[in-house]
């Protein structure tokens, strides 16, 4: 069970969540400015909420009356940005590398197998398309076994029959990984297609 | 010749010390005023710039303050039988801190341009705040910094008034490029000066060329 029960205030925007949420794919779904990358912002502890919890099972990523606030890299959480961002002065292995963690039950080649990119590792980031950077970045995500995973428009990118062919994987990570994922989208179609349960952002409140 | 030759080893080793100790220090200064966020960060900035304006002499006054026998600081090396005015230690210092600002400005601008993202992801990937700085914000602004160290080791090399006021003009040991143009010239040996005038202007050129070269390559400006 995932908790986002947070306030965020950003200038007059005021984000406000308070929901609960199970395994599998959880979509994000509204207009731009809804505040949908500023939950995944605070879920990775890249921004900070003014109060409320967030937690992962029974693990707290923040907590304001507890003062708890993990350092994104002590939080366990994946996240995919929406251009990706992989590392452009790196080759694919070692964006894929980057984040391994010692000792952790997901194997390189496993990942390597089920994101079928086994063929991109030498190549250069410039030389990557925009799916297979996106299948790169996945991966990078998974090394770093990941308690929950965040993805923002992963598909925003990539045109309709790559599209196609990259939403398989996202269910790999769901049904084979069992990481539960959030995941931001403004594409209905998409959505019902990938989602568990929908959450419609408006204006920082969840409809 | 044979002269000339020392003399310019002499200070192409010792500017390559200085820029070498002024490294880490002035990629921590970049980072933080490219990074941070704390009261008092414009005027760190100003400190640090500072002896980019002011005149050498000036600076290399306040060090002679500083590191003279019973300065603060001089003071505390002589406790541990350290002499550092008047000696190559002291070219060294003068010259690291006239260097400082360049590698700052020119490394704090390659700091600013890394686009934050990469070292977002990087810390969600588990990478502490050293291992982000190391792996990711570093080697992008590499370009920047390279240029950086580069610019201030030219500075190194042309250092004269502060060089001047805590070190003198010791033959081969204090006497760097610029300060035995001056001594050459006072004392009607214009064959020398004329050529160190021209070593210094080579070294110049081949540096300034050299940092131009390194931004331009990385589309980077300064």
């Amino acid at each position: 069970m995932i908790t986002l029960a947070f306030r965020l205030r950003q200038g007059n925007f005021e984000l406000r969540l308070d929901e609960q949420l199970a395994s599998g794919i959880t979509a994000l779904f509204g207009p731009s400015g809804s505040g949908k990358t500023t939950t995944l912002d605070a879920i990775a502890g890249l921004r900070n909420p003014s109060g409320g919890v967030i937690s992962i099972h029974d693990r707290v990523l923040f907590d304001a009356q507890r003062r708890i606030n993990l350092a994104p890299h002590e939080r366990h959480v994946g996240y995919v940005p929406q251009d990706v961002a992989l590392f452009p002065h790196m080759n694919a292995r070692r964006n894929v590398l980057y984040g391994r963690r010692a000792g952790q039950k997901l194997s390189v080649d496993a990942v390597v197998k089920m994101l079928e990119v086994e063929g991109l590792l030498d190549r250069r980031v410039a030389d990557l398309s925009g799916g297979e950077r996106q299948r790169v970045a996945l991966a990078r995500a998974l090394m770093s076994a990941p308690e929950l995973l965040l993805l923002d428009e992963p598909l925003a990118a990539v045109d309709v029959e790559r599209r196609r062919r990259i939403l398989p994987y996202l269910l790999r990570v769901r049904d084979e990984l069992k990481i539960p994922v959030v995941y931001v989208s403004h594409d209905r179609a998409e959505v019902d297609q990938l989602a568990d349960r929908v959450i419609v952002l408006q204006d920082g409140r969840a409809r | 010749m044979l002269e000339i030759a020392r003399i310019t080893l002499l200070t192409v080793a010792m500017a390559t010390a200085a820029t070498i100790i002024t490294l880490p220090v002035g990629l921590f200064l970049a980072w933080v005023l490219a990074r941070g966020r704390f009261p008092g960060r414009s005027l760190l900035e100003t400190f640090v710039t500072l002896p980019l304006v002011m005149p050498p002499v000036a600076t290399g006054l306040l060090l002679l303050m500083l590191l003279a026998p019973r300065g603060p600081l001089g003071g505390l090396f002589e406790r541990f039988g350290i002499e550092i005015v008047f000696t190559w230690k002291a070219v060294v210092i003068a010259m690291a801190v006239m260097g400082l600002p360049l590698l700052v400005r020119t490394a704090r601008a390659g700091f600013e341009q890394v686009d934050r993202r990469y070292e977002s992801v990087a810390a969600t990937l588990g990478a502490r705040p050293l291992r982000v700085f190391l792996t990711v914000t570093l080697p992008l602004a590499l370009p920047a910094v390279a240029a950086g160290a580069v610019l201030s080791f030219a500075r190194a090399v042309g250092e004269f008034g502060a060089t001047m006021m805590i070190a003198g003009s010791i033959p081969g040991s204090t006497r760097t490029l610029a300060v035995a143009i001056y001594s050459f010239a006072e004392t009607g040996r214009d064959t020398q000066a004329a050529q160190l005038v021209a070593v210094s202007a080579g070294l110049a050129f081949a540096a300034l060329w050299l940092a131009n070269w390194i931004t331009g390559r990385a589309g980077l400006r300064t």
